[in-house]
């Protein structure tokens, strides 16, 4: 892709013709940490190629594909497909995140894939402070052919998501996807308004929301260990989609995160179109952060 | 996870208990940690390198103070240069006949339109201007409408919606509007778009030749990692940017990207996004931010101990 070929190039005059040495694995290192891996995992993912292959003769190739074996070996086990459980009518999603990270938009995306499934899908504005982030929701509703439950701006966001839920179960739809205004981790009035949504979810459901994602900004560096950690202990965030792939940011901060939280990436955003979805596959991911995707 | 800098020196620091001047082996040593401190503040690694470099050029064979460790003094020398690599702030420059134009651009998502409307307020209230605020964003849902209602929220007049008018057209009206209104300053807000995107960059390139701005302000979330160097690279080589306005500062990172921007770009950070609300903007101050990257709030005391 455009984006690594930057981490292509440095890596290929790395090792043409060379011994991997010291020098040369630090230049790896280093290149790891352009794509955000942090200076930790970085340092880490470096140490277990020197393992193997310190000292050899080695391709440019050979590199590429052993690191990314080593980073998708880390984050094969959190990528996992977002499934509905088909026994709920309806199977609650409540979709949290940092400000402009892609809430709004990935609700669109999932509902129109929701949708292609056969799923009968509802959405609820449950941002009712950001300025026309109703209007915004709506305009996703009208593109995805999905009913918006909404109420005017300035409105309790938690008794909006009730009265959703209760339309949601009285019309038996098969999926709620719920909308929250974005918020910073380390404010903890509005994280406690965050929890008072799934409270009230939970009078109705106490089994939902039964899939809590979490957005994530690819462009983000080391600050996403501190939102995963504390929406997850919050809101118990149990799946999280990666957006703005597209860009020239590679998120290589999700191979950390896969390490420490385990937390299930179903998706990737990579454009700002309905169809703008992929399932989160982590050899794609990995090798596409070492430069080795062709398309 | 990530310790400040204090943490992260305290054991090389007990080493250096020794008076004197600052060995070349204290120095590497100490400098080996605020390298992985910049890093995982996010300080892009070319930035850090040349950051590193100078601050060694700099920290070899100065005396200690007496009042000081060696430790705390490697801090001071730290710290000193990173303010100055932050360099100062600056206002809003309006030295152009009115109506002045301003264009703010950034990545998706960064702050644009949350941006214009606080600068708007803030020209509005501290310097009486006149402002007019023009929505170019034809592409995400509702954006418009966005920016017209923070205009209501704050008494600023913002150009009529035409749907159908692309950018360039629009910003030829809002500027036509602000000529023949009497408007100090017309604020363009433009669409997200990723720097790596050659058609809408051209498109904002060609708003700049329709507008000539006094000011183009890269709009940059103060959370973004390593990329901020494509970021700013791009940003300021196709569209030319004067400024640099951080937004989500109100948030827990740590902020390397400021330093990464200002160094690649070498354009003044003009204003922080401090909150969701419109009046959350505050002028730059550079010791707050080194303060901040470095993960020491006492940085302040200890440098004037020092
Ligand atoms: N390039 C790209 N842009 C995206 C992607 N996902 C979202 N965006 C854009 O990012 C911006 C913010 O998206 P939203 O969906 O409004 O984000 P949000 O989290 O709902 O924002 P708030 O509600 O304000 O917190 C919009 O301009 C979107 O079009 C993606 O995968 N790729
Ligand atoms: N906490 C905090 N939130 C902010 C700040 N600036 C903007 N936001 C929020 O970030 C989100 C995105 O802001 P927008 O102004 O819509 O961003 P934008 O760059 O115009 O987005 P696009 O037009 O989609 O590219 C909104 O939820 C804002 O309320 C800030 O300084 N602090
Ligand atoms: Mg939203
Ligand atoms: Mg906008």
């Amino acid at each position: 892709s455009k984006s690594s070929s930057k981490l292509t190039d440095g890596i290929t005059s790395i090792f043409t013709k060379r011994k991997l040495d010291d020098e040369a694995l630090e230049e790896l290192e280093e290149l790891l940490i352009t794509a955000d891996l942090g200076p930790a995992t970085a340092a880490k993912v470096t140490a277990e190629l020197a393992r193997t292959r310190f000292g050899k003769e080695v391709s440019p190739e050979e590199v590429k594909s052993t690191l990314a074996a080593e980073v998708a070996k880390i984050v094969g086990p959190v990528a996992r497909p977002l499934l509905l459980d088909p026994a709920l009518k309806p199977h609650v999603i409540l979709v949290v995140g940092v400000n402009g990270t892609g809430k709004t938009t990935t609700i669109g995306k999932l509902a129109r894939q929701f949708k292609a499934e056969g799923k009968s899908v509802m959405l609820a504005a449950g941002d009712t402070f950001r300025a026309a982030a109703v209007s915004q929701l709506k305009i996703w509703g009208e593109r995805t052919g999905c009913p918006v439950v909404a109420r005017d701006t300035g409105a309790d966001a938690a008794g909006l998501a009730y009265e959703a839920l209760e339309r949601a179960r009285a019309e038996k739809v098969d999926v709620l996807l719920i909308d929250t205004a974005g918020r910073l981790q380390n404010k903890t009035g509005l994280m406690e308004e965050l929890r008072k949504i799934v409270r009230v979810i939970k009078k109705l459901d106490e089994t939902a929301p039964h899939t809590t994602l979490l957005t994530l900004d690819a462009t983000t560096g080391q600050n996403a260990h501190s939102q995963v950690e504390i929406f997850r202990d919050m809101v118990n965030v149990n799946g999280l989609i990666l957006t703005k792939l597209d860009g020239s940011a590679r998120g290589g901060v999700l191979v950390s995160l896969a390490e420490k939280f385990k937390i299930p990436v179903h998706a990737i955003g990579v454009g700002e179109g309905v169809y703008d979805l992929r399932p989160f596959d982590a050899d794609a991911f990995a090798k596409s952060l070492m430069g080795l995707n062709a398309e | 996870m990530f310790e400040g800098l204090t943490g992260r020196l305290g054991d090389i620091f007990d080493k250096l208990r020794r008076r004197g001047a600052l060995s070349e082996e204290d120095v590497s040593a100490a400098l080996r940690e605020v390298r992985v401190a910049l890093l995982e503040a996010d300080v892009a690694l070319p930035v850090v390198k040349q950051f590193v470099a100078q601050v060694k050029e700099r920290a070899i064979g100065q005396e200690v103070l007496k009042s000081v460790t060696p430790g705390q003094q490697v801090i001071k020398i730290v710290h000193d240069n990173l303010v100055e690599m932050l360099g100062e702030g600056a206002d809003i420059n309006l030295n152009a006949a009115a109506p002045v134009p301003v264009l703010m651009v950034g990545l998706q998502g960064s702050g644009k339109t949350t941006s214009t409307a606080k600068i708007a307020l803030r020209l509005k209230t501290k310097e009486r201007k006149k402002v007019l605020m023009a929505s170019l964003d034809v592409r995400r849902p509702a954006a418009q409408e966005q920016l017209k209602i923070l205009g209501e929220q704050t008494g600023i007049a913002t150009l009529s919606i035409v749907p159908g008018q692309d950018p360039v057209a629009i910003a030829r009206r809002a500027m036509e509007t602000g000529r023949l209104e009497g408007y100090d300053v017309v604020m363009l807000d433009t669409a997200g778009r990723l720097s790596i995107d050659e058609e809408l960059m051209a498109e904002v390139a060609a708003v700049r030749d329709a507008t000539k701005p006094a000011e183009t302000l890269l709009v940059a979330d103060a959370m973004t990692g390593q990329d901020a160097v494509t970021v700013a690279t791009n940003f300021n080589d196709k569209v030319g940017i004067t400024g640099i306005v951080l937004t989500r500062i109100d948030g827990d990172a740590r902020g390397g990207a400021a330093l990464s921007m200002r160094q690649i770009t070498g354009k003044p950070i003009k204003l922080l996004g401090t909150g969701e609300k419109i009046d959350a903007l505050e002028p730059f101050h550079p010791d707050r931010i080194a303060g901040r990257i470095l993960g020491m709030g006492d940085v302040v005391s200890l440098v004037e101990k020092a």
